[in-house]
C-alpha cells in the first residue's frame, strides 16, 4: 500500500539555503514554527543588459547570488522570467516558488563544485537505476500500464540516439551497455555548463534520464513527463483515492521543478534561428 | 513533437498567468510584451511544421506550466502546511479547555 489510512504530517519547508539571503536557519526558533520570512523590500524590478549578460534590479540594487556574485544570465528571455519571478512576489518572498532564481543561482556559484565532466557522469549514472527501466511483476494492472506508457518512451529513446536500454522486473534493475553510456556520455557533452546544471536538476526531479531527454528533445510536455514519472503513484491513486494536501503538494511541487528546469536548458541552450528572427522585426 | 494543440489557447493561458502573477500593470511587465512580440514574430509562417514555432509553442508551453504549478503549489501551500505550530490557547481550546487565569503572572 502506498498511503497508509493516516497520512503522515509534513514539517512546513524552510526557504533552501541557496537561494537568497535569507538569515539564520531554523535553531534558536520553535520547532515547526513556520521560518521568518523576507518581505519585500523593493518596489520595481527591471532587467539591465552588462558586460557578462543580463542583470536584474531590485530598485536601485543590483541582485546577487547567495555567495555574493553579481547575478548575470546569459538570455534576455531567461533575465525577464526570473524578474517576473521576483516580481511575483506579494508582501513576502517566498525563495521555494522562485525555481528560475535558484537555478540560476545553482549555475553561478556552483555550490557543489562540480566540473563539466563530474556533472555528465552523475546523470549518466542515473540510467543505471532509471525509473521507466525498473518494472514491477504484481499488480498485472500496474505491470500491465508501465508496459504500456513506459515502452514507447523507452523505444523513442533507443531510437533516437541509437542505443540499447531495455527494461528489467529484476531488483539489480536493467543491464545498460557501456556504448550506451558512451552515447549519452557523448550527447550531454554537447550541452553548455549551465544547460547541464538544468539537465542534470530535471534528471534529479524525474528520477529518470530517459525521461528527462525526452522532455529536452520537446517529444512529451511536462506534465506528460511528471505523470510518466509518478506512474505508480498514480495508479495507486487511483485505486486509493486522492489525499490533496500530500499528492496534489507534491504533483505541483514536482511539475513546477520539472518546468524550471526544462525552461532553463532551452532557454541556456539558445539557437541562433531565434535570435535571428526576432532581429529581422 | 509533442502534443500541444492550439498555440493560440496556449498563449491566451499563459498571458492570463502572466496577469495573475504581475498584478494591475501587468501589460507593461516585460514579460507579457516578450511573450506577445515573440509570437507575433513566429506568426509570419503558418506551416505546420515550422520547427521554430513549434520550439516556440513548447517553452511557452513549458513556462505556462511553471506558473500555473508554482500558483496552485503556493495555494496548496498556504491552505495546508503554511500555518505552523498552534499556540497554547489554541491547542487547550481545542478539546474544549481555556488556560487558567493568572493575575499575578506564572509563579
Amino acid at each position: 500500500l502506498w498511503w497508509a489510512h493516516s497520512p503522515p504530517a509534513r514539517l512546513p519547508r524552510p526557504p533552501p539555503a541557496a537561494a537568497g539571503s535569507c538569515p539564520v536557519g531554523p535553531c534558536g526558533r520553535r520547532a515547526y514554527a513556520p521560518p521568518a520570512e523576507r518581505k519585500r523590500f523593493y518596489q520595481n524590478v527591471s532587467i539591465s543588459q552588462g558586460e557578462g549578460g543580463f542583470e536584474i534590479n531590485l530598485d536601485h540594487r543590483k541582485l546577487k547570488t547567495p555567495q555574493a556574485k553579481l547575478f548575470t544570465v546569459p538570455s534576455e528571455a531567461l533575465a525577464i522570467a526570473v524578474a517576473t519571478e521576483w516580481d511575483s512576489q506579494k508582501d513576502t518572498i517566498k525563495f521555494y516558488t522562485m525555481h528560475l532564481t535558484t537555478l540560476c543561482n545553482t549555475a553561478l556559484d556552483n555550490p557543489t563544485q562540480r566540473n563539466k565532466t563530474q556533472l555528465i557522469r552523475a546523470a549518466v549514472k542515473f540510467l543505471e537505476t532509471d525509473t521507466v527501466c525498473y518494472r514491477v511483476e504484481e499488480p498485472p494492472a500496474l505491470a500491465e500500464l508501465q508496459k504500456n506508457e513506459w515502452d514507447p518512451v523507452v523505444s523513442w529513446a533507443e531510437k533516437r540516439y541509437n542505443v540499447t536500454i531495455g527494461s528489467s522486473t529484476s531488483i539489480l534493475g536493467p543491464n545498460i551497455p557501456a556504448s550506451t553510456k558512451e552515447t549519452f556520455v557523448s550527447h550531454l557533452a554537447s550541452y553548455n555548463m549551465w544547460a547541464l546544471q538544468g539537465i542534470e536538476f530535471v534528471i534529479t526531479q524525474l528520477k529518470s534520464l530517459i525521461l528527462s531527454m525526452s522532455l529536452i528533445d520537446r517529444h512529451i510536455t511536462v506534465e506528460k513527463a511528471v505523470l510518466l514519472s509518478r506512474l505508480e503513484e498514480e495508479y495507486q491513486i487511483r485505486r486509493w483515492g486522492n489525499v490533496e494536501w500530500a499528492h496534489d503538494y507534491d504533483l505541483c511541487e514536482l511539475r513546477a521543478r520539472t518546468a524550471a528546469g526544462t525552461l532553463f536548458v532551452h532557454l541556456c541552450s539558445e539557437s541562433s534561428t531565434v535570435k535571428h528572427k526576432l532581429l529581422q522585426d | 513533437m509533442a502534443a500541444l494543440g492550439a498555440p493560440m489557447r496556449t498563449l491566451r493561458a499563459l498571458l492570463r498567468e502572466l496577469r495573475h502573477a504581475a498584478g494591475l500593470s501587468y501589460r507593461d511587465s516585460p514579460a507579457y510584451r516578450h511573450v506577445l512580440a515573440a509570437f507575433r514574430a513566429h506568426r509570419v509562417t503558418s506551416e505546420k511544421l515550422c520547427r521554430a514555432q513549434q520550439e516556440l509553442h513548447f517553452q511557452a508551453a513549458t513556462y505556462l506550466c511553471l506558473l500555473r504549478s508554482v500558483r496552485e503549489h503556493e495555494a496548496l501551500h498556504r491552505e495546508y502546511h503554511g500555518r505552523g505550530e498552534r499556540s497554547p490557547k489554541e491547542v487547550a481550546g481545542l478539546v474544549g479547555f481555556r488556560l487558567p487565569q493568572q493575575p499575578g503572572g506564572k509563579g
